[in-house]
């Protein structure tokens, strides 16, 4: 993965100083390890800033919309499925955009490394192939990354970018097969008061700070449900109610256009795993409708058209 | 949201036309029969502010 840093410097200086794009966005390293930084540059000269590793894994698709200028952008599977998305939705057009694609390898769940050293301070980490080794005050410890990646990253089916004007390396091989809902049928199984005192649970650490709709590319809206206040949608403390609805209404609003980048869950502070609500949508849409978001320029997404032969069962 | 808890027979959707006067009587007596018997709603109602 770190070999894509250099290509991604070269094509940025390269589309800065031709004048391609008006401005290129990646990723820079983060002042500390493992959070890497969204970078947004339009002078040639600061492209040796650009990084990228397996630590990339915020959506950098946040940045494209209400834009107006010529971009230029990284992307890998599951952020290309985004500006898709985007594109469908009128956010941004496709003539503004010099998208380009890195085939991923998975990005790193910076929790699993914390719990393996044991929540100990790091203070570095270097990738060699496919491991990384972490370095403490005094510590030093190597892994596997597969064994580390992201759960979303894990199971992914769409490695490498789905549309793009150049690609910095040759496609990984995508899976054949990755039983991608094994978590939500378990839930899907079990009995309304479990069900329950699973969501319950699931949220019960939810401080309400948004950081989830934040670093979703989905949230473009000018004015948020939450933050409305005529009419107040939503009660803004943290009753476990009020935090439940936030929670059922955002996976909803994600209905369908969510691409499961897990960026959601990466920046959670409590570590909640939200991706449990829009997984079961996503396993809905591909079940019901045999969608999956941000594949393709040519289609509609599922609620924004209506057939026939809609499923509708549900309305009596 | 069944998925979520809300108990399968509390949730309903029904389409009616305005000159459906009769599908309007027996959907909403079969939604409130069907209610009725689940009982009253614990789950997902807020009840007070449990924080300050």
């Amino acid at each position: 993965m770190l070999k894509y840093t250099e290509k991604i410097q070269e094509t940025a200086k390269r589309l800065l100083t031709e004048k391609a794009v008006d401005v290129f966005i990646g990723y820079k390293k983060g002042s500390v390890p493992m959070m890497n930084e969204p970078l947004l540059i339009a002078d040639p000269a600061r492209a040796d800033r650009l990084y990228w590793d397996n630590f990339c894994g915020l959506n950098l698709c946040n940045y494209l919309t209400k834009r107006t200028d010529r971009i230029g952008i990284v992307v890998n599977g599951c952020n290309s499925r985004n500006i898709v998305t985007h594109i469908i939705e009128n956010q941004i057009r496709r003539e503004q955009l010099y998208i380009v694609g890195i085939p991923c390898e998975g990005m790193i769940d910076h929790r699993a490394v914390m719990r393996s050293v044991k929540q100990k301070e790091i203070r570095d980490i270097q990738q060699k192939g496919e491991t990384f080794v972490v370095t403490g005050a005094d510590f030093q410890e190597t892994f596997h990354k597969k064994k580390f990646l992201q759960n979303n990253c894990a199971a992914c089916t769409h490695h490498n970018p789905v549309i793009f004007d150049e690609m910095l390396g040759e496609p990984v091989e995508e899976p054949a097969r990755v039983a991608l809902y094994e978590d939500v049928k378990k839930i899907e199984e079990m009995d309304p008061a479990r069900k329950q005192g699973f969501f319950t649970r699931l949220i019960s650490r939810c401080i309400r700070c948004y950081a989830c709709r934040n670093a979703c590319p989905l949230c473009y809206c000018p004015t948020c449900f939450v933050d409305e206040s005529r009419p107040q949608w939503v009660g803004k403390s943290k009753d476990p109610v009020d935090t439940m609805t936030f929670h059922f209404l955002r996976a909803y609003h994600c209905a369908g256009r969510c691409t499961d980048c897990g960026a959601c869950e990466r920046v959670c502070p409590m570590g909640i795993r939200m991706r449990q609500f829009t997984k079961k949508l996503n396993k809905d849409c591909q079940d019901l409708f045999s969608w999956e978001a941000g594949l393709t320029l040519d289609q509609r997404p599922p609620l924004d058209v209506y057939r026939p032969d809609d499923y509708n069962d549900f309305i009596k | 949201m069944e998925h979520v808890g809300i108990e399968p027979g509390r949730l309903h959707f029904s389409w009616i036309s305005s000159a459906e006067a009769t599908k309007f009587v027996e959907v909403a007596n079969g939604v409130a029969n069907e209610v009725k018997a689940l009982g009253p709603a614990r789950y997902f109602i807020k009840k007070r502010a449990e924080v300050a």
